[in-house]
């Protein structure tokens, strides 16, 4: 209980059972868009909006059942920082294909 | 009274400041981490917009073999999945069984890593490099410094390994496995980015 307790990080709250979840998820959400992408039985945009969304969906239980991020650990700060993260990353990852994809139209 | 609080305070304070210079330290290396991922966003960013410029080499396509990636996929998942034992492991003071679950997540890592040698070495040999194409030299650059991240790891496992087995679990180890856990699922994480967006997203 003590050892548990003494957990840094607040990751204090990982059983045997949470993690076996988030393998079990992992594996379905791995699986699915294999499979989807490998059968080639769909259309191109059905195909994108699944694995996209399996992906999201991955990253999420991977975020929750293996690394504890929740609202509570550290206060909070976890959550701020990977929410800041996550601004950055949409102006990084968005701004650049925004602006190269207006470069190309309008250079052709 | 001001002097007794004082006392008081003293006399609490090692302790407590030893819990949270852990919480401290896992805390300051999440932060890290979110710097790692605007690393990846970027290299990311990169290959969306260089992917589509294969000038005259191969497309994705052509080189990307979707069960190949799949076996990696599932051998970074699981190895993450270990390494979660290795925690659970470290919760209960089972240091034995912390070393053997490490052991188990060093192998399957090593797998991964091989398994990404063997596929960047394909690609070299039939002339396939990072010297072919705009969408080959992001990829290199995208996939091959996830690599390097896990091949890192994998020595800061055999680290841990080693300190588990002569310091056992301390107030000086335990950060640094906490550490090292956000670091391995961290990069499992990235994976599932690079297998959507690159290998599923390439073959379409």
């Amino acid at each position: 209980m003590s050892g548990s307790h003494n957990a840094p990080g607040g990751a204090s709250h990982g059983s045997v059972k949470s993690y076996v979840a988030g393998l079990i998820l992992s594996i379905v959400l791995t699986v699915i868009p294999f499979g989807v992408v490998m059968s080639g039985g769909f259309s191109t945009s059905t195909t994108v909006v699944t694995i996209v969304i399996m992906a999201v969906l991955q990253v999420l239980v991977q975020l929750v059942m293996f690394m504890h991020l929740d609202a509570k650990s550290e206060g909070g700060w976890n959550l701020n920082a990977i929410i800041f993260a996550g601004i950055i990353l949409v102006l990084i990852i968005g701004g650049s294909i925004w602006i190269m994809q207006n470069l190309m139209i309008n250079m052709m | 009274m001001a002097t007794d609080t004082l006392t008081n305070h003293s006399a609490h304070a090692p302790e407590h400041e030893h819990h949270d210079t852990g919480a401290i330290k896992v805390f300051g290396f999440w932060v890290y981490l979110m710097s790692d991922l605007i690393i990846f966003g970027s290299l990311f960013a990169a290959y969306a917009v260089l992917s589509p410029n294969t000038a005259g080499g191969p497309t994705p396509e052509e080189i990307f073999e979707l069960p190949f990636v799949l076996v990696e996929t599932f051998l970074l998942l699981f190895s993450s999945f270990t390494y979660g034992m290795a925690v659970l492991a470290m919760n209960d003071d089972r240091a034995e069984q912390v070393r053997n679950w490490l052991v188990i997540t060093f192998l399957l890592g090593a797998g991964f890593v091989g398994m990404e040698i063997y596929e960047f070495h394909n690609l070299v040999v039939e002339g396939f490099g990072p010297d072919r194409s705009a969408f080959l030299s992001s990829f290199f650059t995208l996939v091959g410094t996830h690599g390097t991240h896990v091949t890192f790891g994998l020595i800061w496992i055999l680290v841990m390994i080693f300190q588990v087995s002569t310091k056992g679990l301390t107030d000086v180890t335990r950060p640094r496995i906490m550490c090292l856990s956000l670091f391995w699922h961290f990069l499992d994480i990235v994976w599932i980015c690079v297998f959507t967006i690159v290998y599923l997203m390439g073959v379409l």
